[in-house]
């Protein structure tokens, strides 16, 4: 049953968790932790992107390089049934649009592209605490789900393109088995 | 600061400066792509330790994140291709024609050096009503951010911030659009 399983082209993700696809088990149980610091530090990084340094597009980077790890770790096809391709693409337009509506809304607002709306009409706010400087943060949320869903989408078409040839296969799967679980490899569930 | 300090420093900068040019020659140099790969990963490790020696935070976080994420994608594009080492030497004729070129480059940039103000020196700073003095006094009452980087890009220079957004929309719709055809048509195919 596991090679029919093996053979076929849907990956279930309880299989991954066993060890069929991706790295060994210590490899992926580490990342199951990590991840979640990686993803609350980038949040970190883009709320308070006003105050401390970071802001939109290195905080963007952070959550693009969380599920980076993840596809290093558990495999291509486990990050495809997380996040489809479709959904990201739909998030970095998102992200993009809502930069734009920002800029237009000050328009609307104010009379001025880019008008800091926020800060000098309706909220102040008191500066060195979180909700202050109007537009900037919410500047800072957009431009970061623009640049993680692009880089990773990036990232995923680029290494799902590598395997372009099948005359390399042999090759391609003498090289990653130094990179996966060995005992898998051999058909051994033991692990 | 004192002296010492100044001195340390100096010397910790200049240090960083030489490990940055041996790693950029070895990544030149080497034949094993590995090795020159990891090399290009601690030039751009000792980048963001420079961008923080020139006090610039937010650079250097992004300059890790990007670095490590570029380290990852040439790591994964050369193994995949079995093409771990590179042969054939170079020309004689073509490496003597450009260290000639150089250094009649250098010759004439050693004229040039002795004009520029030292490093570090805040060069838009000097002029008494320079848009960097106003963004410094007047940053945090106008736009109510206290970091002042954060006013400059969101706010005063918003529009610039909105052209590098759409380079970077425009460039990954044609990355994916040029991709995404082998990619669907691979992950449907059962795997190898």
């Amino acid at each position: 049953m596991e090679q029919e399983q093996q053979n076929s082209s849907v990956v279930q993700k309880e299989e991954i968790s066993n060890g069929v696809t991706g790295m060994t088990i210590i490899v992926k149980t580490v990342s199951n932790w990590v991840k979640v610091l990686i993803v609350l530090f980038g949040i970190y990084i883009i709320l308070f992107g006003h105050l401390t340094p970071g802001g939109g597009f290195a905080g963007g980077v952070i959550l693009a390089s969380s599920y980076v790890l993840l596809m290093l770790a558990f495999g291509r096809e486990f990050v495809e049934k997380d996040l489809p391709l479709a959904l990201d693409s739909k998030l970095d337009c998102l992200g993009a649009f809502m930069f734009a509506m920002i800029a237009i809304l000050g328009l609307v607002f104010g009379g001025v592209f880019f008008l800091n709306f926020i800060y000098q009409k309706y909220l102040p706010g008191q500066p060195l605490k979180l909700i202050s400087a109007g537009t900037i943060p919410l500047s800072n949320i957009a431009i970061a789900l623009k640049v993680g869903a692009s880089l990773f989408l990036v990232i995923f078409v680029l290494s799902t393109f590598r395997r372009e040839t099948p005359a390399k296969k042999s090759q391609i799967s003498r090289i990653e088995t130094d990179y996966t679980d060995k005992s898998v490899k051999s058909g051994d569930k033991s692990v | 600061m004192t002296e010492r300090m100044v001195a340390i420093t100096m010397a910790i900068f200049y240090v960083l400066l030489l490990f940055m040019i041996i790693a950029a020659i070895i990544a030149i140099e080497t034949k094993n792509l590995l090795s020159s790969i990891i090399c290009i990963g601690a030039l751009g490790f000792g980048a963001s330790l420079m961008f923080l020696f020139l006090r610039a935070p937010d650079i250097a976080i992004t300059q890790i994140a990007v670095e490590v994420l570029g380290l990852i994608i040439l790591i994964r594009a050369t193994i995949s291709r079995d093409l771990t080492f590179i042969s054939g030497d170079k020309e004689f004729f073509g490496t003597v024609v450009s260290v000639v070129i150089i250094f009649v480059i250098f010759l004439a940039g050693i004229r040039v050096f002795e004009t520029l103000p030292d490093f570090g020196t805040a060069i838009f700073a000097e002029v008494p009503d320079a848009a960097s003095q106003t963004y410094i006094k007047k940053g945090l009452e106008d736009t109510g951010a206290a970091n002042i980087v954060a006013s400059v890009i969101l706010d005063y220079r918003a529009y610039d911030t909105l052209g590098e957004a759409t380079v970077l929309f425009t460039s990954i719709i044609g990355a994916t659009v040029i991709l995404r055809k082998k990619a669907k048509k691979l992950l449907e195919e059962p795997e190898l």
